[in-house]
């Protein structure tokens, strides 16, 4: 029984007819909308679909013994008793108790539950700080290619020329847009480069017997990623303000550099989507008191081809391959989080790495000063070469004209919607700008995840809220290069109707979508991780 | 330029908006001396054709696992994948879509991520499963960087020589600034022996790692592993092969209080070493201390069953440098692989997969034994892995191997210096008969 059905369908009890339901309500903020067609056609023309009731039950739900989808070969060798190969007592009486369902339900499961997803193909998706552009489809052909895609990774260097030949340009191709002169492209993705970077600044002051480096200092605009990766790679961490401008606050910084100031981790642009533009001045403070930059990579969508972090003064830094070079997300992951450093410090880099001898390309573990690994095998190479596949084809024009897009349709959208919510931070940004909604939760009960949930029944994804944490009722919101003069002008559009729509209603919505306004508090304090029988 | 759709037209009207007189005026804050002011140095764009043609071209100098038969293991298997996998992988809304921050838009990931958690819960016999860490080696690291923060006044870390070279490697990178001992227990006979355990394993051990089947491909004395453990308050992490799982006992049932793994096991495609799947579960006493995202299940306003991100209050976005790790993207889309692998192989498929590992790596063991010189290296049951010795130099074995067109295991000189004349062999259900004669015929023709 699924759960459609178990606590009552909206559409099977026609919630048409009955005056207390969401639809009522979203029928009152919808212009147009006639009430004589029949049901169904009402819920197409508000650009509500087929529903499908099977979608809820979970696969344990749908489980029937002696159901199956795969099925295995017989075994072609001699067959023997599997406790007679074993010890007995490492031997299980029974396998797990998995699902077992049949092939057709499988796909139906599946294909049900994907409905319930927005993702760039559906939808627009201004997620700041994530970068959601386009996923182009022949990165997927081309990945999947069995030459590329089955590949061992640990088979012998010789039979896979072809790939180390990619991975080899990679690396180069991202030391030429960092502006930096080695590379690691082994971290799975921007936190995971984050700690690589710090415990190769780490091996690089231990090594130059400089014991007394233990200090990271990171803004109070970072990301969560930055203190936590310092902690890991051993570092105490000091958070630096931000001034009322959005950058950096320069005499809290000064006053907290000094002798033990290992590294001072900085994102630019920002993530309120300015440029540091005392970039010079802070990168020359924190050398002159012999410390190390760090750039945290994640909004390289931004400066990629205009300027290189190594040119403004970093020394190491993170690319979210991700993000920027539009590996797709899988609803959480993978990543890539390939650093690049200063000649300096590539002694310490993770190994291995890829070298090229003559003709001949080969895996490189002999670094005596080596950090180590931060994982096994070579990195997400999967990523990296959908990343690959974007740089090729965009070209040194095509990746600066990315950039110039990026920050074109930001500051359009910034244009738009300046009037509608407040932009603390001023008329221009990069390639994402923080809105706030302060004003508005003070002059109306519209808060920044009113507004997030509402767009949600207009077919938006929310832009990021509550984040960067100097921003109060934050919306951070990121329109990449791929999206369109009209997609922005109808966002921006959409934005004004809900401000001016009621509190009370704001405060349910989204009215339209499968579920509305979990209750967090309740999945905290009872937590239920799993399904039980 | 592909994938940009404002036209010159556009421009125009965008900066007039704005009030720009160009695009390069929305740059001025980036300082004059920084700018590049010069095209970058990579090469010249590709319109799609082309692009195909040079990934053909580059796919053409790889041997893949299709072009040589591949016996190579070593925590990435060449098992086979059922075509649902890549279905519902391939699925827009699945792959293009990002964490699921927003719970209303993202109830399909959400709910798969649910039903991973029980399904890794299942299969491991532990109670909770986070949505799921980078790959095999972090996870390793992840699960001491959690025992860690349970045993706090314990500081030594007990790890078998028989865990894989390169997650002990990652181990201790993630510990190096940590102050925290790591001892090696070495395994010369190819498992741990539970006296020499014992002999280290004291009141300040914090945990005990081990593989199970370890990276010789043998399995360990797992229950007296756990007894040691109980009674010295160590935590024993199980660093898992989840095939194995069809048919040997569970991580819950020995005893063990974490479990990780590579994941990439459960269909995902080997891909030269990543993007993978890194597998974590645990007992339920330990849950707010397990790195990574979480799927709850609650209900929404109107009493819905639903599922959210929860226990979030453990996560870098909100405890920041107390965080219980820096993870933020993970490895979602493997989650998913998983989850429908192990559905479309329910209970039977996953026993029948493992038990043909296993029949063929003991036929295939049984055979190369045969072989004058050849033998295998430990008298220790295995899985779907096993150690021979070789005579001679074991890298020039495989090489020739390779010319006869088998990727033929892993030479152990690199990990193992006293091993240098060992090869570690891994065998999947998708090895036929065929192919395990022409692999043994290749073999006694090439030591
Ligand atoms: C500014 C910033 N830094 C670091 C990260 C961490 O990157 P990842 O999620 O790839 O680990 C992110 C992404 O979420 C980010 O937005």
């Amino acid at each position: 029984m699924g759960l459609w059905r178990r606590s009552g369908h909206p559409f099977s009890r026609s919630p048409l007819a009955s005056a207390s339901g969401w639809f009522t309500e979203y029928l009152l903020s919808t212009d147009g909308i006639v009430p004589a067609l029949a049901e169904g056609e009402r819920l197409n023309r508000i650009g509500i679909f087929m529903i499908s009731n099977q979608s809820t039950d979970l696969l344990f739900e749908m489980s029937h013994s002696g159901r199956r989808c795969h099925l295995t070969p017989a075994c072609d060798v001699p067959m023997r008793e599997a406790k007679s190969l074993l010890p007995a007592d490492a031997v299980a009486d029974a396998p797990p108790a998995l699902p077992e369902i049949g092939e057709i339900d499988l796909i139906r499961h599946y294909m049900n539950l994907s409905k319930r997803n927005m993702s760039i193909d559906t939808n627009f998706y201004p997620l700041g700080s994530c970068t959601m552009k386009y996923n182009p489809k022949r990165h997927e052909r081309l990945s999947n290619l069995p030459g590329m895609a089955n590949l061992h990774p640990l088979q012998s260097d010789e039979s896979c020329q072809g790939m180390l030949a990619m991975l080899w340009s990679m690396q180069n191709i991202l030391g030429e847009i960092a502006g930096l002169e080695a590379v690691s492209l082994q971290p799975a993705a921007g936190a995971h480069g984050e700690l690589a970077a710090l415990l190769v600044a780490e091996a690089y002051f231990r090594d130059r017997k400089e014991h007394a480096r233990k200090r990271v200092l990171i803004p109070d605009s970072a990301h969560g990623t930055n203190p936590a990766s310092a902690a890991i790679a051993g570092f105490d961490t000091v958070s630096i303000k931000s001034g009322t401008n959005g950058l950096v606050d320069l005499a809290d910084l000064k006053s907290k550099i000094d002798d033990r100031t290992a590294v001072f981790m900085i994102t630019n642009p920002n993530t309120i989507g300015l440029f540091e533009s005392q970039i010079g001045e802070i990168t020359k403070m924190i050398h002159d008191a012999g410390g190390l930059v760090y750039l945290d990579g994640a909004n390289m969508n931004a400066i990629v081809g205009v300027t290189r972090p190594g040119d403004f003064g970093a020394d190491m830094m993170h690319y979210n391959v991700h993000k920027t070079f539009t590996g797709p997300h899988g609803a959480g992951g993978p990543g890539s989080g390939p650093i690049a450093v200063r000649g300096m410090l590539a002694p310490y880099l993770p190994t291995p790495n890829v070298v090229k001898d003559g003709e001949t390309y080969r895996l490189d573990y002999n670094q005596p000063k080596t950090i180590g690994r931060v994982r096994s095998f070579f990195g997400n190479v999967g990523i990296l070469l959908r990343g690959y596949c974007y740089i090729r084809t965009l070209g040194p024009k095509g990746l600066r004209s990315m950039t110039e897009n990026a920050v074109l349709n930001a500051n359009y959208l910034l244009a738009l919607v300046k009037d509608t919510l407040d932009v603390p931070h001023g008329d221009r940004c990069m390639h994402e700008f923080v809105a706030s909604a302060s004003k508005l939760k003070r002059a109306k009960r519209i808060s920044a995840m009113e507004i997030a949930k509402r767009l949600l029944d207009f077919g938006y994804h929310a832009p990021t809220v509550y984040f960067p944490l100097v921003v109060p009722e934050a919306l951070m919101i990121e329109p990449t290069e791929t999206e369109s003069k009209e997609t922005l002008d109808a966002f921006a559009a959409t934005l004004l109707k809900i401000v001016a729509e009621d509190a009370e209603f704001l405060q349910k919505a989204p009215h339209t979508l499968s579920i509305s306004r979990p209750n967090d508090a309740k999945a905290f304090k009872e937590p239920v991780l799993r399904w039980k029988a | 330029m592909p994938y940009i759709l404002n036209t010159e037209a556009d421009r125009k009207a965008m900066l007039e908006k704005i009030g720009a007189a160009s695009v390069s005026e929305l740059f001025t804050t980036i300082p004059q001396p920084f700018q590049l002011n010069r095209a970058l140095n990579v090469p010249e764009s590709l319109c799609e054709m082309e692009l195909q043609q040079h990934i053909i071209e580059l796919a053409r100098r790889n041997a893949s696992a299709d072009d040589a038969v591949c016996f190579l293991g070593g925590g990435s298997y060449d098992h086979f994948i059922p075509s649902v996998v890549d279905v519902v992988a391939s699925r827009s809304e699945f792959y293009t879509a990002y964490t699921p921050y927003q719970a209303e838009a993202s109830q399909g990931s959400l709910q798969a991520f649910f039903e991973y958690q029980t399904l890794i819960a299942q299969i491991t016999g532990l109670d909770v499963s986070n949505a799921s860490l980078y790959e095999g080696g972090s996870a390793v690291a992840e699960s001491v960087l959690m025992a860690i923060s349970i045993n706090l006044d314990r500081s030594k870390v007990v790890i078998a020589e028989s865990v894989h070279p390169e997650y002990r490697l990652t181990l201790s990178t993630y510990l190096a600034n940590l102050n925290k001992q790591i001892v090696t227990v070495p395994t010369p006979g190819g498992a741990i022996d539970p006296a020499e355990l014992a002999k280290v394993v004291d009141d300040q051990t914090l945990c005990v790692i081990v593989q199970h089947p370890n990276f010789f491909g043998n399995l360990e004395a797992v229950d007296a592993v756990s007894s040691l453990c109980k009674a010295k308050g160590a935590l024993f992490v199980s660093s898992i092969d989840a095939i194995s799982l069809g048919i040997l006992k569970r991580p819950g049932q020995y005893g063990a209080d974490i479990a990780v793994g590579e994941g990439q096991c459960l269909g995902t495609a080997m891909q030269f070493g990543g993007p993978y799947l890194g597998l974590m579960a645990c007992r339920d006493e330990f849950v707010r201390k397990i790195p990574g995202r979480i799927v709850g299940q609650t209900t929404d306003r109107n009493g819905k069953r639903c599922w959210v991100l929860t226990l979030q209050t453990r996560e870098q976005h909100i405890r920041r440098e107390k965080a219980t790790s820096n993870i933020c993207t993970n490895q979602g889309l493997f989650a998913l692989r998983a989850s429908v692998y192990l559905a479309a192989l329910g209970p039977q498929g996953l026993r029948e997969t493992a038990n043909l590992c296993l029949q063929k790596a003991h036929y295939l063991a049984d055979e190369l034994c045969k072989i004058p010189g050849v033998s295998l290296k430990f008298k220790q049951p295995f899985f779907k892995e096993f150690t021979v010795q070789v005579p001679g130099d074991a890298p020039a074995l495989l090489a020739k191997l390779l010319k006869a067109g088998y990727h033929g295991g892993l030479a152990l000189g690199r990990w193992y210096a006293t091993l240098g004349n060992c090869v570690t062999i891994a065998v999947t259900e998708k090895r036929t008969r065929a192919e395990l004669d022409g692999f043994v015929a290749a073999f006694r023709a090439s030591v």
